[in-house]
């Protein structure tokens, strides 16, 4: 589902690179989890994936797509079949929780009548219902949150990435996400998690690849949090 | 896949919209510095208008009086009069016998009554005049030229033709300020065009720079260039089209103040009486300009405006 052969990214040529020769396989329908201090190189290696970044060197195909052959306006076809979770959430500020969620729906042009049935059924999942009409600034920072992940996931993608979703959430909201997280996992969407959360990763007792210093240090399934 | 298109594209509208409402106040700054610049283009195009047809009105004033020898036939006259007409830079030819040319002067002197008894009493002095316009006044010389070849100056009194002199002096300045006049009256609406469509420019892109976030947000999702692009548009083109308007309504309600207040039907060279018939008989004109000019610089310059926010990392 994701393969990433021999990945380098330099941002500066003065510094050393963020991505040293990277390589990682994930298949379809796992729970990965990327942990790694600040900076090591977690979430240049989401922007790669979101193609917001390009390698300096390397090959990366998701989801059966090279990257090498991707031309600039199929960029946004490719974003449409990755859901992605921010650690800021990223909400459009002028809409309300529905309109946020039926953005993700709008830009593929399903039409009005199937938004309207598809965004409760997603808002039900992540626990909004209700919360329909309220704008991002009204709600707590694990309800933003999970707006976004209902955004992600509303469209049914195959790969999921969520980088450092429970961030800037408590202790409970972290886990209503990492719970939701889950949930899709088992519907079969492959789930690509980064977190600091070191409780979180002991708990879920999933993949866990580990980056120091822009190379992975250690690949371990069903594996504990250790730096 | 139609179907698909069409919601896209009524979505691209009804958000544009939508935006326009929920951002009242950027909307309203933005307009109103548009409806300040396009009044400004407004307003030069008028000026310009009203001094072309003051300057208009001063040249058709001026002609060239070609005065006949006593005695020559009505064949040679209508001869040098035919060929007058076809020189390309006669405008008309009006011949006038000796006896017109007595009544003229008399209508033109009709309040100097010693002036008129002193002529009615001896033959007619008047000569037979040629009156003739030309078309550009800057050009006059092609016209002397003809006048003072050998055949035609032997039909002429030896003050004939009469531009000379003082006159002709007189005619050369008129003819080198309007010329002047005109060119800077075009440089002004092209240099005030030229200035709001800067600042319109400059305002939207604000506008949009405040707005960046949303634009990159959309980016990430997977939205297309013109799914984001299009309601910045949209935006923009409403800004552009209440603007033109507004301007308009405007000028026009400063002409229904100006004539029902000013005393005057001019400022120095300005006439306004005319400037106001000039704006109400080209009403419709001005408008789809105004229109025209709103719309191109609001859609031009969301477009250049979002466009940074759009790119597609390229670096490696």
């Amino acid at each position: 589902m994701i393969l990433l052969d021999r990945v380098t990214k330099t941002y500066n040529r003065n510094m050393p690179p963020a991505l040293d020769r990277i390589s990682l396989h994930v298949e379809p329908k796992e729970f990965v989890i990327v942990v790694g201090q600040s900076g090591a190189g977690k979430t240049t290696l989401l922007r790669l994936l979101t193609r917001e970044e390009k390698p300096t060197s390397g090959k990366i195909i998701v989801g059966g797509v090279d990257y090498d052959k991707l031309r600039d306006r199929d960029i946004p076809l490719l974003r449409r079949r990755i859901g992605v979770v921010f650690q800021d959430f990223k909400l459009l500020p002028n809409r309300t929780v529905f309109e946020n969620v039926a953005f993700a729906l709008e830009i593929v042009g399903m039409g009005n009548r199937e938004i309207r049935h598809t965004v409760p059924k997603v808002l039900d999942i992540v626990n909004l219902r209700g919360k329909e009409k309220n704008m991002p600034m009204e709600l707590s920072g694990g309800e933003r949150q999970r707006v976004a992940i209902a955004r992600a996931i509303v469209r049914q993608p195959k790969i999921l990435i969520a980088d450092e979703p429970t961030g800037n959430l408590d202790p409970k909201h972290a886990w209503d996400v990492i719970n939701v997280l889950e949930k899709i996992n088992r519907y079969g969407t492959t789930v690509l998690l980064t977190t600091h959360n070191q409780e979180i990763v002991n708990k879920l007792k999933r993949r866990v690849v580990t980056i120091q210093h822009g190379k992975i240090a250690s690949d371990r399934a069903k594996a504990e949090y250790r730096l | 896949m139609k179907h698909r298109h069409m919601i896209t594209f009524s979505r691209i509208i009804r958000t544009g919209a939508v935006n326009f409402v929920r951002n009242a106040w950027l909307a309203i700054a933005a307009m109103a510095v548009m409806v300040v610049t396009l009044t400004i283009v407004l307003f030069s195009v008028i000026t310009n208008a009203t001094f072309t047809n003051t300057i208009d009105n001063i040249t058709t004033k001026i002609d060239i009086s070609v005065y006949l020898k006593d005695g020559i036939t009505t064949t040679q006259s209508d001869k040098l009069v035919n060929e007058l007409k076809q020189l390309p830079n006669v405008a008309g030819v009006r011949y006038l016998t000796k006896e017109m040319a007595l009544q003229e002067y008399k209508q033109q002197n009709a309040g100097n009554q010693s002036l008129l008894a002193a002529i009615s009493e001896t033959d007619n002095p008047l000569p037979a005049t040629i009156k003739v316009k030309p078309r550009d006044l800057n050009k006059v010389q092609s016209i002397e030229a003809f006048l003072t070849k050998p055949a035609n100056a032997a039909l002429q009194t030896p003050e004939s033709p009469s531009y000379n002199g003082d006159r002709k002096a007189a005619i050369d300045k008129i003819a080198h300020a309007t010329s002047i006049l005109r060119k800077a009256g075009v440089i002004a609406v092209l240099l005030f065009t030229l200035i709001s469509v800067l600042i319109i420019f400059n305002t939207i892109q604000m506008a949009i720079f405040n707005r960046r976030d949303e634009l990159t947000i959309m980016r990430l999702l997977g939205a297309s260039t013109w799914y984001i692009r299009g309601p910045f548009v949209v935006e923009s083109i409403i800004y552009g089209i209440l603007s033109a308007i507004i301007s308009v309504l405007f000028v026009h309600a400063l002409f229904v103040a100006a004539s029902s207040t000013l005393q005057a039907s001019s400022l120095g060279l300005l006439d306004i009486n005319y400037a106001a018939r000039y704006f109400s008989a080209h009403f419709w004109m001005l408008l789809t300009v105004q229109l025209g000019l709103g719309i191109l610089i609001g859609a031009a310059s969301s477009i250049v405006a979002t466009r940074r926010y759009l790119k597609f990392k390229t670096v490696k």
